[in-house]
């Protein structure tokens, strides 16, 4: 099924919690409210029509400069053979948003490495610690500001530049 | 007087044992963690724990050029460098709309086709080494340093290739180099009939595998299980005819899907010799492409300070351990404005809690190998 009428489905199922459809660009998305992702998310996954049955991807992208976080999902479905993009927009400051643990379970990690990486809390998930970095690392490196922590654990993350030793 | 020792009744209790296996245990195919709570030899659960190997290659990306970046995607899965090359390249190339020279597309697949070789022989040969059988995994070994003799002919680098390139591939392949890749062929076909005889009808090794920890469909939706453990569930899936790019279309190669041939759909020997029958695939498909090979530039013409407009894309390839998904976001500058990895390995190591419970010690081994999932390609 085309992007297009993926999309006019679900703004006749939700109308008003879908919206910025863009179909012109080379992977079709559309935005999802934050309170509403599940529920479009269980309507694709389960319309016969649709049948998402399986979420390729589930990440992050920070966007300071409009002071937002976007979570992105990518669904595709293997007897369909078509692909949707969602996104959800996220204060930066507070960034909420239930879990897709109960559509696909896949989720439980990838939110985890969100989670890590990002900062954004998925509410309802039943098991969210950090995932690649130990557990008291300070900050979520992904995010555009960023700042290593100079040491960890006794340990310097930093190390002169080798080069401009050379270069001396 | 001693007392007699108590053998029973309520005085004698018993409880789960909780054993960290890991972080750098021989089976565990790289640095992986279980935390695995075990009542005798049956576990009751085998927790993962990742991230020994994280090394922020996606936030790597954000920090240098896009030409400068294909270097680092070796490093996302060393054992299959060349995949998450061409998947990176495809991504800038989607983006910058820029249309791939034909003869390095036909490089590409070359190489691509070599490397799922060598990196599925290192599968195999582990998996044999994991259950015991220390023989194949030398012969396995043996023929992966003819593939990596070539690897450092194409490109001079024996496992980080850093061999494709937006546009096409860093260097041409001789016509010496197809002429020895041609008798490698001839030597290798006949090779895995001999490892079918060393170890896949192995009685031992199969009964070892057969109707262990089958994964059913369902599950294999859910946790978004992709590659050759997908097609062990009896789904005919390959990106390479289903979402097709390059120039597979062009190559006619079978999918071999698990069919439960020695016990369940789905089991541990499925995902074996699925891996063992898309080995005699891909050589089908080298020996199409060095016969199609056509003459030309290897790479087409694309600026040093490559800026693709801005814009983002998710691109998926086929590699050894499934569906290898990029997700690249572009600002319209220098520098990627995110780079996102998703790899197969990721996904099926969530799924082993899951698939753990009530086995035994010995098979959460044989589960490991099966899904071969690689340490570096899970934490990134």
């Amino acid at each position: 099924m085309e992007a297009k009428e993926i999309y006019a489905r679900t703004e006749r199922k939700f109308s008003g919690k879908v919206s910025g459809f863009q179909g012109d660009v080379i992977d079709p998305n559309f935005r999802v409210e934050a309170q509403a992702i599940v529920e479009v998310c269980r309507y694709l996954r389960d319309d016969p029509e649709l049948n998402f049955e399986t979420l390729s991807d589930l990440t992050g992208l920070d966007l300071p400069k409009e002071n937002r976080l976007q979570v992105v999902y990518h669904l595709y479905s293997y007897s369909k053979r078509h692909q949707i993009v969602l996104k959800v927009d996220l204060p930066r400051d507070n960034p909420h948003v239930s879990t897709m643990e109960g559509v696909w379970k896949v989720a439980n990690w990838l939110e985890r490495e969100v989670f890590d990486l990002f900062g954004v809390i998925f509410e309802g998930h039943s098991d969210l610690r950090r995932i690649l970095l130990p557990e008291d690392w300070v900050g979520y490196p992904l995010r555009k500001d960023y700042v290593e922590q100079e040491e960890y654990d006794g340990i310097s993350t930093q190390r002169a530049p080798l080069v401009e030793k050379l270069l001396r | 007087m001693s007392e007699a020792p108590h053998n029973g009744g309520e005085a004698f209790h018993t409880e789960d044992m909780t054993i960290s296996m890991g972080p750098q245990h021989p089976s565990t195919h790289g640095v992986l963690r279980f935390i695995v709570k075990t009542d005798g030899e049956v576990m009751s659960e085998a927790i993962p724990d990742v991230g020994y190997l994280h090394r922020s290659i996606e936030k790597i990306g954000e920090k240098v050029t896009w030409h400068g970046y294909v270097p680092y995607t070796d490093r996302a899965d060393y054992l299959a460098a060349m995949f998450t090359n061409q998947a990176f390249c495809m991504a800038a190339e989607k983006l910058g709309g820029i249309e791939v020279a034909r003869r390095g597309e036909f490089c590409r697949v070359i190489a691509c086709e070599l490397n799922r070789i060598a990196s599925h022989l290192i599968s195999v040969g582990t998996f044999g080494q994991d259950i015991g059988a220390v023989t194949p995994f030398l012969h396995a070994l043996r023929e992966r340093e003819t593939i990596n003799n070539f690897m450092e002919e194409i490109c001079g680098a024996r496992l980080t290739y850093n061999y494709i390139r937006i546009g096409g591939v860093g260097y041409d392949i001789l016509p010496e180099t197809c002429a020895r890749v041609r008798e490698f062929l001839d030597h290798f076909e006949p090779i895995v009939d001999e490892y079918n005889r060393l170890l896949s009808y192995n009685k031992i090794f199969v009964e070892r595998l057969a109707n262990i920890a089958a994964i059913t469909r369902e599950d294999a939706f859910q946790y978004n299980i992709v590659g050759p453990n997908l097609r062990a569930c009896g789904l005919k899936w390959d990106i390479r005819r289903d979402i097709p790019y390059s120039v597979y279309p062009e190559l006619e190669f079978d999918i071999p899907v698990g069919t439960g041939e020695k016990g369940t759909l789905g089991d541990c020997y499925d995902r074996y010799i699925v891996r063992i029958r898309e080995m005699e695939e891909s050589c089908k498909i080298l020996r199409q492409c060095l016969k199609m090979l056509p003459k030309g530039p290897a790479i087409a013409k694309v600026a040093r300070k490559f800026k693709p407009p801005a814009g983002e894309v998710y691109v998926r390839v086929e590699a050894p351990r499934g569906d290898m998904g990029f997700y690249v976001v572009s600002d319209g500058s220098e520098y990627p404005y995110r780079v996102r990895i998703r790899t197969g390995s990721f996904t099926a190591m969530s799924l082993i809690d899951k698939i753990s419970r009530g086995l035994m010690v010995a098979d959460l081994i044989a589960l490991i190998a099966s899904l071969d999932v690689d340490a570096p390609e899970i934490d990134r």
